[in-house]
């Protein structure tokens, strides 16, 4: 294997590892404070793709529509808040996850009901198409390099919300004492509706991110949903911090996992065992992590609650 | 069990010890067919409800059994091992290591961190299977014969089938009553109430929850070598999360930590599937409205609706 092919494999797992952490932070918020398992999240995913594609062909404008789609993504995540979320964080686990079941049911109807059963593709502006040489020979697309630094970009400005500012302390209280936030007079309710509408907008900026590369389909969330769940597991619920580390971790290995394990085995299986093998056992390593993580620290890396 | 509810089960037994030939006289196998997959559903919600409803333990990954137990029919075909016992023992075999090895990890954990790791190996197996293409990857395999069980006994007869099926169903059930009011039952339904008292009073409750863990694992393996021997077809979707989510809906549909309850939730489950199709393309949107409203309002299910309004009618 050459450098330049390992280069370009790190940055696709960077590309996977942000896309992940968008989803995550979203995620680890909702339910260090909410202490609510949110199992439709994926759903702001497949909303975030399918608005934003749906405005790139009527506005004609790429960055448009994304400027347009994230608000539209935080609004519908508020309405969801106040409609339906919010009558069931009293509700034990068993219960939201039922409810949260029928809500992956019918935001996929509905998706259906809107724009058809096929998905949407859309092309990207001509400038975000070409290659760039990042040095010597290695060219990676600009568009993956734009995915990254955004992404990187909504990490750097949520790190620094949730350390630096008001609400960011509150928001960390509450991931770690709900009830002593609450009893000191803020108002939790209005905190809520903020956190899960940011969440609902990140994971809505990483389904239309992806969107142009694979397609607006209906279901994409509840894959790499489950990942997320994966990285917020070894991150520890609650903490943004993990949820990072844990996103880089899981992108990483699992992206040069599935392009390297095979000449990896080479070393010391034969060539035929090797190539067999390699596609289950890169399947199997970021779930293998998780294990060997919880096994040493079943709160997670930076786990604000223990379990 | 009361009275009436003994009556209610004899009757039922009969009228589904019936069912092949009244289907074969009417003209409608397509009954059968519906029956059998409800059943098998029936058997492998009752696995779940043993470690959900009694002992409180909320696993999101309970189809990776089913598709273990289906791949334990369909991976001997595919070599033309075609005896039914070897499946059966490979089915439950597989399923109870899987349970043992993930049960020792998962188990550490409590509430949401375990919900989520359920999920996280049962998505693991999906994507392994996905992954070996040996025996069709993504698109799954065919299983060109069903079980052979031995003289006598001819699993490609539906109705033959349909005879295993129930006889598993009804043996899984009495299985699941014995158990929970065993002294092991016991334990495990205080476990779920108060773990910490209970390992006050000197129980190993870690251990008892790995053993329920294991049982429900291969009872679940049993209801995935049946449906692999039914639809005659496999593939790593039968395993996927949706799925699990299904069976949770079905146990809490019915009635969580009853007998019966998981039985009821997987009859509503496949009325609604068989019966709304028909009637709107968009049908998913219902079954979601319903799940959310059993979750708001449907505390114990259709069971738990059947004894609060018996309760109220009776003075």
């Amino acid at each position: 294997m050459d450098s330049a092919l390992v280069m370009i494999q790190v940055l696709n797992g960077l590309q996977l590892g942000v896309l992940l952490f968008l989803l995550a932070a979203g995620l680890t918020l909702v339910f260090g404070i909410m202490d609510f398992i949110n199992l439709a999240h994926g759903a702001f995913y497949m909303l975030g793709a399918f608005i934003c594609a749906t405005l790139a062909l009527w506005l004609d404008s790429f960055l448009l529509a994304v400027l347009l789609a994230v608000p539209i993504t935080f609004v519908i995540g508020v309405v969801v808040e106040l409609g339906i979320a919010r009558q069931l964080y009293q509700a034990d686990h068993l219960e939201q996850i039922l409810a949260t079941f029928g809500l992956i049911l019918i935001a996929d109807t509905l998706v259906q009901m809107i724009w058809g059963p096929e998905g949407l593709t859309f092309a990207l502006p001509e400038i975000l198409n070409g290659q760039v040489r990042l040095f010597y020979d290695v060219e990676f697309p600009v568009y993956r390099i734009l995915i990254i630094s955004a992404g990187l970009l909504v990490a750097l400005a949520l790190y620094l919300v949730v350390s630096h500012t008001r609400i960011g302390m509150l928001i960390r209280a509450g991931a770690s004492n709900r009830r002593m936030v609450e009893a000191l007079g803020v108002d939790i309710r209005m905190l809520f509706t903020l956190v899960f509408a940011a969440g609902a907008a990140m994971a809505g900026l990483a389904g239309l991110m992806i969107a142009p590369i694979t397609e607006a389909s209906i279901g994409m969330g509840n894959e790499i949903l489950i990942v997320a769940f994966v990285v917020i597991v070894i991150g520890g619920i609650g903490s943004v911090q993990g949820a990072f580390l844990g996103a880089m971790l899981v992108g990483l290995i699992d992206t040069l996992g599935r392009s390297f394990l095979d000449d990896f085995l080479r070393l010391f299986l034969s060539h035929q065992a090797a190539e067999t093998s390699a596609p289950a056992i890169s399947a199997m390593l970021i779930y293998i992590l998780m294990a060997v993580i919880l096994t040493f620290r079943p709160q997670g890396l930076f786990g604000v609650r223990s379990s | 069990m009361s009275k009436s509810g003994g009556w209610l089960a004899v009757v039922t037994v009969l009228g589904a010890l019936l069912l092949p030939f009244w289907a074969e006289y009417a003209g409608e196998p397509f009954i059968l067919d519906v029956i059998i997959r409800l059943m098998i559903l029936a058997i492998a919600a009752s696995s779940l409800n043993l470690i959900l409803g009694y002992s409180g333990m909320v696993s999101l990954g309970h189809a990776v059994f089913i598709g273990i137990g289906a791949y334990a029919v369909g991976i001997p075909a595919y070599y033309d091992l075609n005896s039914g016992w070897l499946q059966l023992a490979a089915a439950l075999g597989a399923s109870g290591c899987f349970a043992l090895l993930t049960g020792l990890i998962c188990l550490r954990t409590r509430g949401a961190y375990f919900i989520m790791i359920t999920l996280a190996f049962a998505q693991m197996m999906y994507f392994i299977f996905v992954s070996i293409e040996e025996y069709g990857g993504d698109d799954g395999l065919v299983i060109y014969s069903r079980s052979e069980m031995g003289p006598g006994v001819d699993l490609d007869d539906n109705s033959q089938l349909y005879f295993l099926v129930l006889f598993c169903l009804i043996a899984v059930m009495i299985l699941i009553h014995r158990l929970t009011r065993s002294d092991f039952g016991q334990v495990i339904r205080s476990i779920k109430i108060n773990e910490v008292r209970m390992q006050a009073l000197g129980f190993d409750t870690f251990r008892y929850r790995l053993v329920c863990y294991v049982i429900s694992g291969m009872i679940c393996g049993l209801a995935g070598w049946l449906l692999g021997n039914f639809t005659g077809f496999i593939s790593p979707e039968m395993m996927d999360w949706t799925r699990s989510g299904e069976l949770i809906a079905m146990v809490l549909l019915g009635g969580a930590a009853t007998v019966v309850g998981p039985l009821l939730g997987a009859g509503i489950f496949i009325g609604v599937e068989t019966l709304l199709p028909e009637m709107t393309i968009y049908w998913h949107l219902y079954l979601g409205i319903l799940l959310i409203i059993v979750a708001k309002f449907g505390r114990g299910g259709l069971l738990g609706w059947w004894t609060r309004w018996q309760g109220r009618s009776r003075p």
